[in-house]
């Protein structure tokens, strides 16, 4: 299996890094999981053998952080914090406004793959809530019509 | 990229280079960057310790212990290599301050991490971010490469002969992680599985060697303690309180924001006159001091310091720094629920009193929210909170059982509220829609 070429010096380099080969696990599965969708049982398979660990091992890590996932999502993973800095400020109707719009539900995908939706934990945008995340980027102090704006713009992106 | 706020009454020095540009590290040498550290390789280890003991630095992650204490709990001689292992993780639902220092001053935390390692004869640093700041661990990535082709981190450093290191690592996702000994699980490639203690990690941290663990913000304080000196530090707050702090003001409030406030300052006045008060004309009902763990204080009890000792006599905690205001029109059990879902949610599971106890909690809040509940449930979950503190693998025990205590403690008659399948008051159509479900 073949990753980037930017994956792979980001792996020599962080192998260098620790006393030890299974250190770089967690983040070079993020990274991984960002290159391919998910994780794969090939991907799974390939990092297992590279850090000398079984199948098993690296299931039981991914298993454990949230981010991970061995499901394909869809290419705009819109997550959606409703904790209580949120909460307080209006992030439960934001999500239903989510649910309804694509019509799918926590952890749902659009069946055109552009979507997919998340409820959260605290993203650490507390001060500017409601926030949420779509991929790694950022979006704060929503309102449901900064939502359509910003779903439009996804949509027209992803259709690119 | 999150807004910048100010305000006359702040006391700006983690914050200082905030929105000055300096991620870049010419611009960061300009606004004297990297003189502490090159300070500090001219003063003694043990020097260096009492200056930041004695400056009254206590650990902005959440417990606030003495930061120079900390350190000199490392032992001198270890046969096994020390580490310094800076903690980004900020998952602390209400916390969104180091998320700024990595975004304006990711020099000052790497500073911050290599100062620590001269105080206690390590030379490997470790920076540890959550997995979904992934553009805070792009810069610090930037950062550390700038920092090692000038020559002020690796081989040699600043041509003192010390040579150190510092690392970059990523999260991917789990509060669980914040804690200092699941921390270290994490970095070593498994779960976020805490460890016993003692050895405590500036003990056996790390593969084993004996491990400094920080707070970012905290970390990032320690140039500034270096270069103004212990004594001026300690002077901006109360005995014991020294320093600034970054306070994350959010929920019901006009202006919210990340503000920079000598610690012992009056959290009456950090609502109505930093946070600009309550909006809609509404009043306050209460706030979260600290982070979602720590206890609520009632409207009535917001007269008060906000230092860790002050805080600690009002029944509640400084925590985190994250300052959470709830206005009237907040229903507690909601506001109760969504807290404890959180604490069932990252539960790692590996004891019973916290993951049984998280689980029951939620469903039973969930229920009463509904309508459902029962008179005896409110006892119950008191006496659930309280038989779980204390007697959890590690604190997320107590985190989930504080908070729930206080809740129902100081708001009791908003639970009675919701018996006998009386609607909630607080839902504006009188129906009572559940709150979406994580699984
Ligand atoms: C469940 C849990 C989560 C925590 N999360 C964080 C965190 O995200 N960031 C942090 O700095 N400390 C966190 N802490 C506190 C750390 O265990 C540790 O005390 C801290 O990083 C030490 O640094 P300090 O002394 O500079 O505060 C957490 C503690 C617990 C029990
Ligand atoms: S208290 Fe909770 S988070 Fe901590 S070890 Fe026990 S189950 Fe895990
Ligand atoms: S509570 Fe939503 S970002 Fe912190």
């Amino acid at each position: 299996m073949t990753f980037s070429d930017q994956f792979e010096s980001r792996f020599a380099e962080m192998l260098s890094h620790y006393p030890t080969k299974r250190s770089v696990l967690v983040p070079t599965l993020l990274y991984a999981q960002d290159e391919v969708g998910y994780l794969s049982q090939e991907v799974i398979a390939e990092l297992a053998q590279r850090l000398d660990l079984t199948e098993l091992e690296v299931r039981n890590v991914i298993s454990y952080y949230s981010m991970l996932t061995t499901k394909p999502r869809g290419k705009y993973n819109l997550q959606v914090c409703t904790n209580i800095s949120c909460m307080l400020r209006g992030a439960e109707e934001i999500f239903d406004w989510c649910r309804q719009r694509l019509d799918i539900d926590h952890k749902g995908t659009t069946a055109d793959g552009l979507f997919s939706l998340e409820e959260v934990e605290c993203i650490g945008a507390c001060s500017w809530a409601p926030a949420m995340q779509v991929n790694y980027d950022f979006h704060e102090n929503l309102t449901v019509e900064k939502m359509d704006t910003i779903l439009d713009e996804y949509k027209n992106r992803g259709m690119q | 990229m999150a807004e910048l706020v100010s305000h006359p009454d702040e006391v700006k020095i983690v914050s200082k280079r905030f929105g000055r540009g300096a991620t870049g590290i010419d611009r960061y040498l300009e606004l004297d960057g990297y003189k502490a550290v090159q300070k500090a390789l001219g003063m003694q280890p043990d020097g260096i310790i009492n200056e930041v003991k004695n400056s009254g630095l206590r650990g902005r992650g959440g417990a606030g212990f003495n930061t120079g204490m900390k350190w000199s709990f490392v032992p001198k001689q270890s046969p096994k290599p020390k580490y310094v292992l800076c903690n980004g993780d900020e998952s602390e639902p209400g916390t969104c301050k180091d998320r700024l220092i990595f975004e304006h001053d990711p020099h000052a935390v790497i500073e911050g991490v290599v100062i620590a390692g001269i105080a206690v004869g390590s030379h490997t640093g470790y920076i540890y971010i959550r997995g979904e700041y992934r553009y805070l661990s792009n810069i610090m990535q930037q950062a550390i490469k700038d920092a090692y082709a000038r020559g002020f981190l690796g081989k040699n450093i600043f041509g003192s002969g010390y040579d150190f290191d510092v690392y970059w690592h990523g999260g991917a996702g789990a509060y669980e992680v914040g804690e200092e000994s699941a921390l270290m699980e994490s970095l070593e490639g498994k779960r976020g599985i805490p460890r016993i203690r003692p050895p405590f990690p500036a003990v056996v941290g790390l593969w084993g060697g004996p491990t400094v663990i920080n707070n970012a913000e905290t970390l990032a304080s320690v140039p500034h303690i270096i270069l103004g000196g212990a004594e001026w530090y300690a002077s901006l707050g109360p005995a014991k309180n020294g320093g600034t702090r970054l306070f994350c003001l959010s929920g019901h409030l006009n202006r919210p924001g990340v503000y920079e406030l000598p610690m012992g300052y009056n959290l009456k006045k950090m609502i109505h006159e930093v946070g600009g008060g309550i909006p809609d004309g509404q009043n306050l009902k209460a706030v979260v001091p600290g982070g979602s763990s720590t206890p609520v204080l009632s409207a009535d009890e917001i007269d008060v310091a906000m230092d860790f000792d002050s805080m600690m006599k009002a029944g509640s905690m400084l925590g985190s720094g994250g300052v959470v205001v709830l206005d009237e029109t907040t229903c507690m059990v909601k506001f109760a629920l969504r807290t404890i879902k959180f604490y069932q949610h990252e539960s790692c599971g590996w004891c019973i009193p916290c993951r049984e106890g998280t689980d029951w909690l939620k469903k039973t809040l969930t229920r009463f929210h509904a309508g459902g509940g029962l008179k005896k449930d409110i006892d119950n979950m008191y006496y659930l909170s309280e038989n779980m503190l204390g007697r959890t693998f590690c604190p997320l025990g107590d985190a989930a059982a504080m908070p729930t205590m206080a809740f129902i403690k100081k708001f009791r008659k908003e639970f009675e509220d919701h018996l006998e399948g009386r609607p909630c008051p607080f839902e504006k159509e009188g129906a009572v829609e559940q709150l979406p479900v994580m699984a």
